[in-house]
């Protein structure tokens, strides 16, 4: 299609309008995909992702200059590491749960299963410091520290972020806030939070199983 | 291929059930308040017309007077205005810098700057101009136009879109201020280690440059998810996929590299900051690290960059193109595949900046070949882009002109590129001034000189005046004798074995002559832009009035009023075609029934762009500004004590639960 007039409407006021669709029934607010929040958080999950996936090759590649590995220290132990991991894994069922009743707009199921995730954050948070004292070697000994530490710091960073995220979505929903669009962002929160069990599973099997396998 | 539209065609809105999804917001079997019909009290744009209802909405979307109001702004043409004159300005710190350099090199021996603060000046000039410039630029006319262009009245998120100007604000204050304190980075705008590790930069030069990086990433990825967001979500219904603007395209491509790429950069320059501020080891080969992971990581980056500063150019490009070739896009599709090849293909080009690192010869050889191929991509875009303009009648205004001088000087960027990507060759010139000769004629030539033709086009939209034509015609001349004059000598200069970074020269060495010559377009060429700021500046002052659609152009962003009103549009318009406006000449098909007393706007389908929600969008606040603030006291303070980190975050924390608590007067709560 060409334009013939190329003339500039310099002094042209708007066009006019023509009503051809009616907005005014559509919903204020839906869940998961049809909301904007979403994609949100879907993106800053891929930009994180990319984070630990460029952190994880970082340790292979530094485990491939070495050739011996881990370095002058023995592997990180196995007991905090691994009730973290399955209470990690076990929290994703009051997960699924807030998402649920958040999506049905339960105010008082939402308000359990949201407390609920706190405490497990919080329990989480205390078993990782924990996780911490058992690694055998600090940050500041040796390349394979440093990125073990890398690694493990970066992974409780996310935690840390979801844990204040969710217990300020509590508070909210325990409030006269707690109602109408609120509950898609319970719905949110839970999708983060299956990211941020999501990105454990990897890096639990990269700092305490590889260095035992390799 | 191009379409003929046929008149019928043009007018056609199709049938509600394809343009509005009429689904219920609640899951099945709930009775959702989504579902809720609307409060009868609230005055809704089906009830009001005409000069009332743009004057009611302009109270409803516009911005509080004063300082706190100034500061609390969500409206996204107020911080993209804002982003692209900071951009530009910082262009211009960065074009200073490189105007002392030239100055210096003129002759041999010369000594206007000594060697400590030349290496500053060389790594201010190119941080300035890739980070500060060259991926902003891109991004703040994303955040101005692209809510404009897909028919929507706010970006998505928009608080998140004005903290991330702050940040880059500060972060670009924090690196400059640095710098006239004499703590400026001087190890090179990449920062290679070991050079800018704990051992060879003692003091605070390199962890400025590295949490410079910090700040512009931050801001940068999340403006990119906002682009991301606003292009998915919130299209004008009947916006499909093929009808989304070329340059709409352009940035959500580019919004998804910069996704991808950034946190490369983000972790080299952090893992640096460790390994200076904590004692790490990972880029320490004594204690089992690697000097060349950082090499790795940082181009896993910078060559993304490169497109994420090209690919918001090509979307200038495409548009200017359309408007002034006066038909449709040649080759749309094409145009669009190759948008998204180029965006692939970026990742798989790293290595071809580590060649003279001793890489395995098979890795050299397959990233020659990647290297190559993406002329391909590139290649296709300039033929459509040329065919649109051989098959157009096409008109010669200031913006074109700037573009056709794009289409020469990236070319002839392109073929010292292809030659680069031989190892042989790049062998012999690496850190001569034929790379510095390159990539100045692809990042000029593919990035500033659409960018001024950009200025010319939408500066009309931006302020409601025209710049000058005459001084525009003046600018475009200047501009590409003077780029030429100071560029081209320094392929020669370079293949005579004229390294780069260095202060000065021997007079036996031979360079002189070139180097003058060099010298002397670059003043040419900083007069070019000496030349625009006094038109731009002139022109916003007396510039005729523009109107609302001066260049008869057929895209979105030209049915709202110039400069536009805080609302955008008073109704959503309704999408039939590419060029929207060139479909409907006589009265704009639109969406009525949302809320004048509320900040409404529409959600749709990500594919077929069917409206499906009316949606709030949040008030201004100042909370984004304050977290702004508590993340550079945060960031600045780690670089001097990890401590920051105990007691940075309370600030943060309280700063961001006073962004997200909702405010007790919103319509939410009602
Ligand atoms: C007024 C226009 C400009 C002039 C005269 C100019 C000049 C120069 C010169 C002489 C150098 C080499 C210094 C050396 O190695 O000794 C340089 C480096 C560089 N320039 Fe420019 N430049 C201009 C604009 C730009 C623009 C617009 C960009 C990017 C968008 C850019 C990006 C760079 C980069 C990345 C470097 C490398 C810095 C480093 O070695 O770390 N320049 N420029
Ligand atoms: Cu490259």
């Amino acid at each position: 299609m060409t334009i013939d007039s190329v003339q500039p409407r310099r002094e042209g006021a708007l066009p006019p309008h023509r009503v051809v669709l009616n907005a005014r029934s559509m919903p204020a607010y839906a869940y998961g995909h049809r909301s904007p929040i979403w994609w949100g958080t879907v993106g800053f999950a891929a930009a994180e992702g990319m984070g630990f996936a460029l952190a994880i090759g970082a340790y292979f590649y530094l485990v491939f200059i070495n050739g011996n590995w881990p370095l002058s220290a023995p592997p990180p132990d196995l007991f905090w590491s691994g009730l973290f991991t399955i209470v990690m894994l076990a929290s994703a069922w009051p997960n699924s749960l807030a998402k649920r009743n958040g999506e049905r707009e339960d105010l008082v199921r939402s308000r359990r299963d949201l407390v609920i995730m706190s405490l497990v954050g919080l329990v989480l948070l205390g078993i990782r410091v924990m996780e911490f004292t058992g690694l055998h070697v600090r940050w500041d000994q040796n390349a394979y520290g440093s990125i073990l530490w890398v690694l493990l710091g970066l992974h409780t960073l996310h935690l840390v972020t979801d844990l204040g995220d969710t217990i300020v979505l509590t508070v909210l929903m325990f409030t006269r806030h707690g109602h109408g669009k609120r509950f898609s962002d319970v719905g949110d929160n839970a999708f983060y939070w299956y990211f941020v069990i999501a990105s454990w599973v990897p890096i639990y099997l990269i700092i305490y199983w590889f260095p035992r396998w390799w | 291929m191009t379409q003929a539209i046929t008149a019928h065609e043009r007018d056609a809105v199709p049938e509600v059930t394809r343009l509005a999804t009429g689904e219920r917001g609640g899951a099945p079997g709930i009775t959702s308040e989504a579902d809720r019909p609307p409060d009868p009290q609230e005055l809704r744009d089906d009830q009001v017309d005409g000069p009332e209802l743009t004057a009611r909405l302009a109270k409803t979307w516009g911005t509080e007077k004063g300082l706190i109001g100034a500061l609390s702004t969500v409206d996204h043409k107020v911080i993209g205005r804002r982003f692209i004159v900071t951009a530009i300005i910082f262009l211009f710190l960065g074009g200073l810098s490189a105007v002392v350099m030239r100055l210096q090199l003129a002759q041999p021996e010369n000594n206007l700057v000594g060697p400590d603060l030349y290496n500053q000046l060389f790594t201010m000039h190119g941080v300035t101009m890739m980070f500060l410039f060259g991926v902003p630029i891109g991004e703040a006319f994303a955040v101005y136009l692209v809510p404009l262009m897909v028919g929507t009245r706010n970006i998505g998120f928009p608080r998140l879109n004005a903290f991330s100007y702050y940040v880059y604000l500060f972060g670009g204050l924090m690196i400059w201020v640095a710098f006239m304190r004499n703590i400026g980075p001087d190890v090179g705008w990449f920062a290679y280690v070991p050079l800018s590790g704990p051992e060879f930069s003692p003091g605070k030069r390199a962890d400025v440059w590295a949490q410079m990086i910090t700040f512009t990433e931050v801001s940068g990825i999340a403006i990119a998810i906002s682009t991301v967001v606003t292009a998915f979500k919130l299209r004008a219904p009947g916006m499909t996929l093929d009808r989304i603007p070329l340059f709409v395209w352009a940035e959500l491509v580019n919004s998804f590299v910069i996704i991808f790429a950034l946190p490369a950069v983000v972790t080299a320059s952090a893992f640096l900051l460790m390994d200076r501020l904590i004692g790490t080891h990972i880029f320490n080969p004594a204690e089992g690290g690697d000097a060349l992971l950082y090499q790795h990581l940082f181009w896993f980056f910078g060559h993304p960059e490169v497109y994420i500063i090209f690919l918001p150019a090509t979307g200038w490009v495409s548009a200017i193109v359309v408007t002034f070739a006066r038909r449709q896009v040649f080759g749309y599709i094409p145009l669009v595949l190759s948008l998204i090849a180029t965006g692939f293909l970026s990742f798989g080009l790293w290595v071809h900046h580590m060649f003279t690192t001793g890489l395995p010869q098979l890795g050299a050889s397959f990233f020659t070949a990647s290297s190559m191929l993406i002329a391909i991509p590139n290649g296709i875009q300039i033929f459509c882009w040329i065919a649109t303009l051989w098959d157009g009648r096409p008109v010669f205004r200031a913006p074109l002109l700037f573009v056709i001088g794009f289409f020469f000087i990236f070319v002839a960027g392109g073929l010292s590129g292809i030659m680069l990507a031989s190892v042989p060759l790049d062998t012999q010139v690496h850190d001569t001034f034929f790379v510095v000769a390159h990539f100045h004629y692809v990042l000029i030539g593919g990035n500033v000189f659409p960018l001024i033709g950009a200025i010319y086009y939408w500066f009309p939209k931006f302020t409601g005046r025209m710049m000058s034509e005459r001084l525009g015609k003046w600018h475009f001349g200047l501009a590409f004798i003077g780029f030429n004059v100071a560029f081209f000598p320094m392929h020669i200069t370079g293949l005579m074995g004229m390294p780069r970074r260095v202060y000065t020269y021997m007079p036996e060495m031979g360079w002189a002559n070139l180097n003058m010559i060099s010298t002397i377009g670059a003043v040419l060429f900083f007069g070019s832009f000496l030349l625009f700021l006094h038109n731009i500046v002139a022109s916003a002052r007396r510039g005729a009035l523009a109107g609302p659609n001066p260049w008869n152009a057929g895209t979105l962003e030209w049915a709202a009023a110039s400069p536009p009103m805080p609302q955008n549009f008073d109704r959503i318009p309704v999408v039939t075609n590419r060029e929207p406006l060139w479909a409907h000449r006589d009265t704009l098909p639109v969406v009525a029934g949302l809320s004048v007393e509320n900040r409404e706007q529409i959600v749709s389908t990500v594919t077929a762009g069917r409206a499906d929600l009316r949606e709030t969008t949040p008030e201004p606040s100042i909370w984004p500004f304050l977290t702004a603030i508590a993340t550079t006291i945060l960031f600045i303070g780690s670089m001097f004590t990890p401590w920051a980190f105990v007691w940075g975050t309370p600030p943060l924390a309280l700063a961001l639960i006073g962004w997200f608590w909702p405010k007790p007067s919103t319509e939410d709560e009602k």
